[in-house]
């Protein structure tokens, strides 16, 4: 007897949960050359609004965790992407059109960068702070704090990588993510959030929707508790509007990248969501 | 019958030589503008100074054409020891002709001398001294090897710290070997004109800085000239909103020091006679018109009333007047305009319920003034805990808990500043943690280094200012 095959129903991830999406609404995703392959769920206005109340939620006890106790938990999310590497290579063959060699090199280079990122978290303070020389009794200390609610648009032309390139680094200082996937290839960005769910991230810290992003952004963008705004993957959407919208409150924008170097490996993606703090201790006149 | 007479003490302004009217710094020389020319007047006296030019968007163009001619024929070109040299010869003159600078920027600015004296243009010399050293170890500012400088920069500067504000933007910016163009506010130009004489002292090469005068309308040709690569200014948070909008998708770097409302907290166990000092340097500093100023007493309840009742003892001591007189504390609101907007906030106040006291002083009759004022019992919600001020006003709020410390101060859209008075080190350290704010003072407030960073969370802007931060912020790295 052959085994009839139990499909998996991609749904949203907000809040450590897999909802669909409130308004009901799904899309069709389907191989390069036209082959149904599921139905995913297409966020709202709503779900967007949803996930950044779950990523606020999130904040303190991510940024508040220690440096060690968060690098511990990107690496064990690593551990669990590379004993699912089958089903990741097998749904960007699928999506994607690629042979499974290019496919198994993706994997491994997601891989490898949320392991760089994981290391990350324990040095970047050190690398970007400062113990400052004032003139005075003063022990004045300089360190990069999160953000806060990173809205990301992920890069649209990769199903895994760019995704990864993308949430990895924000989450390094203790940022919670709101990420809308890929739009042609959202798959591999709900099965990511099911080995962020059984990675010990705890819930809220990564929240993804699948849909359109050009529905989706400008929500987020506007979004007053949202503190900063990834663009990397917004070039073929009106993203001038998109930071115009962000200015409202101020937004950290980091702008749009092309190409297969979107996103690339970088100490500036940590600190382009951190903010700079200095303190001044005063010293006793002994 | 005040605290104690004294005889009045002014600083001379015999020190200045200053001219009737000044035209626009462009390629190092003082050029005619096109439009008409305004008045500069000192906010104690309401009496002119000199004149100053209107740059129209034509003569912003010659400014940027100055300052891009000069960024890719001499300036780019310069080793960055050479750079420094001139930075260093600046700090000097900047000593050499201190006085002279102090008694302009409290004629002009109206705050008393022993601030402009003691604190800001010490300090305008330490951030070019500082800075100085910088441009020939960019290597080292933490962008990698070889960083690049972006092009011209466009510098827009406010009324309050008018000849400090112009250190932060051009010492770090000519360090890092771009050229500039700034424009001071339209009320405050005369110290940045006087700069533009130090500048030809120095024999900086043309066109490396340039200063055009002129009002918002001026700001914004700068901001949004398209031969602009860098855009740095200091400011509301409104017009910084329109600043992020009008180069969103330009390319342009940007960083904007806006707004703040501070909340300054002291815990039962602070040295109260300390802690009322700092909370009087914090808010009625330079008349209150600080971004960063602790606006919001953040005081537990056990000793509101003690705290409360020390402060306005002290605050009855502070002597209002002539800004160039020696003995002032609390010298001239910058403006009309200013003051009106004190006064109304301060009406709102009343209205919304919180209790008003105001020290009492003899105000002059000409200029504009506005005596130290407490406002107690004040609610969070109420506009004069969530609006800036930018006035000697001062809202006091209670809590029991360190938690509601951290919340009440969290509590706004500024992240400017915070203060701490506590004699427990631990708790300032984990109350400093939690604090959304860029710049934390414990057991001390309102301090200033060209070594330590300055700048905003959320929509108190982004960006720094001071310390190796602050050179990042106009440079790129080398790839």
């Amino acid at each position: 007897m052959t085994h009839i095959a139990v499909p998996k129903t991609y749904k949203l991830f907000i809040g450590g949960a897999f909802p669909r999406s409130e308004s009901g609404r799904t899309y069709e995703v389907a191989t390069p050359k036209g082959v149904f392959l599921a139905n995913a769920a297409k966020a709202s206005r709503k779900d967007a609004r949803d996930a950044v109340v779950a990523a606020r939620g999130a904040v303190s006890g991510w940024a508040g965790a220690t440096a060690y106790n968060r690098g511990q938990v990107l690496y064990r999310v690593a551990e669990v992407l590379e004993g699912r590497r089958a089903q990741f290579e097998d749904e960007i063959v699928r999506q994607e059109g690629v042979s499974a060699s290019a496919a198994r090199a993706q994997v491994d280079e997601a891989i490898d960068r949320w392991v760089w990122y994981a290391g990350w978290t324990d040095k970047f303070t050190q690398v970007v702070g400062n113990a400052n020389p004032v003139a005075g009794p003063y022990f004045n200390l300089t360190v990069p704090e999160p953000t806060g609610v990173v809205a990301i648009v992920a890069p649209q032309d990769s199903s895994l990588l760019g995704l990864v390139s993308a949430v990895a680094p924000a989450l390094v200082s203790g940022n919670a993510v709101v990420v809308v996937a890929s739009e042609t290839f959202p798959l591999s960005s709900i099965t990511l959030a099911e080995v962020l769910a059984t990675s010990d991230l705890p819930k809220g810290v990564v929240n993804v929707l699948t849909g359109s992003p050009a529905e989706i952004a400008p929500w987020l963008a506007s979004h007053a508790d949202v503190n900063a705004l990834d663009l990397v993957g917004a070039g073929a959407l009106d993203w001038i509007d998109l930071e115009i919208a962000a200015a409202d409150t101020l937004k950290r924008v980091y702008p749009p990248e092309n190409g297969p170097d979107a996103a690339a490996p970088a100490l500036s993606r940590i600190t382009a969501f951190t903010e700079t703090k200095t303190v001044w201790h005063t010293k006793a006149l002994i | 019958m005040t605290f104690l007479e004294y005889a009045p003490a002014p600083e001379s302004t015999a020190i200045l030589n200053l001219k009737p009217e000044y035209g626009l710094f462009i390629g190092n020389e003082f050029v005619a503008a096109e439009g008409e020319s305004f008045s500069t007047i000192s906010p104690a006296t309401e009496k002119e100074i000199a004149r100053v030019a209107n740059a129209s968007a034509a003569d912003v163009d010659r400014a940027v054409a100055a300052a891009r001619k000069a960024y890719d024929k001499t300036w780019s070109k310069l080793s960055g020891r050479d750079r420094g040299k001139y930075l260093f010869r600046i700090a000097r003159l900047v000593q050499e002709r201190a006085r002279e600078l102090a008694v302009a920027e409290s004629l002009d600015n109206g705050k008393p001398i022993k601030e402009s004296r003691d604190v800001d243009v010490p300090l305008v010399a330490a951030w070019f001294f500082y800075y100085a050293g910088w441009a020939d170890k960019l290597d080292y500012a933490g962008l990698g090897g070889n960083p690049r400088s972006l092009g011209v920069a466009a510098q827009v500067i406010p009324w309050n710290f008018p000849l400090l504000m112009l250190a932060w933007k051009i010492a770090p910016a000519l360090a890092a070997g771009n050229t500039v163009v700034l424009k001071p506010a339209e009320t405050t130009p005369l110290t940045a004109l006087l700069f533009a004489e130090i500048v030809q002292q120095a024999d900086l090469p043309a066109g490396v800085v340039n200063i055009i005068t002129g009002a918002g309308e001026t700001g914004r040709a700068l901001v949004n000239h398209p031969d602009v690569d860098k855009v740095a200014f200091t400011g509301s948070t409104e017009v910084g909103r329109q600043i992020a909008r009008s180069t969103a998708g330009s390319g342009k770097k940007v960083t904007l020091e806006l707004g703040g409302k501070a909340a300054n907290i002291v815990f039962d166990d602070a040295p109260i006679d300390q802690a009322v000092e700092g909370i009087v340097n914090g808010i009625f500093f330079n008349q209150g018109h600080v971004c960063c100023a602790g606006s919001r007493l953040l005081v537990q309840e056990n000793i509101h009333d003690d705290v409360v009742e020390r402060l306005k003892n002290r605050l009855s001591t502070l002597r209002l007047g002539d800004p160039l007189d020696k003995n002032t504390d609390i010298g001239a609101i910058n403006s009309a305009e200013q003051l009106q907007r004190i006064r109304e906030l301060s009406d709102i106040g009343e209205a919304e319920g919180a209790e008003r006291w105001t020290a009492e002083c003899a105000i002059p009759e000409n200029g504009f003034w506005f005596a130290p004022t407490i406002f107690d019992n004040v609610s969070t919600s109420s506009r004069i805990a969530r609006e800036e001020i930018f006035g000697p006003v001062l809202s006091v709020l209670t809590f029991r808990t360190p938690a509601e410390a951290i919340a009440k101060a969290n509590n706004t859209p500024y992240g400017l500043s915070a203060g701490i008075w506590s004699d427990k080190g631990s708790r300032i350290l984990a109350v400093a943690d939690k604090l959304r704010a860029g710049v934390i003072w414990a057991n001390t407030f309102n301090r200033f280094d060209p070594a330590s960073p300055f700048g905003g969370y959320k929509e108190s802007g982004y960006g720094r200012e001071g310390g190796r931060h602050g050179l990042a912020a106009y440079l790129k790295g080398a790839k």
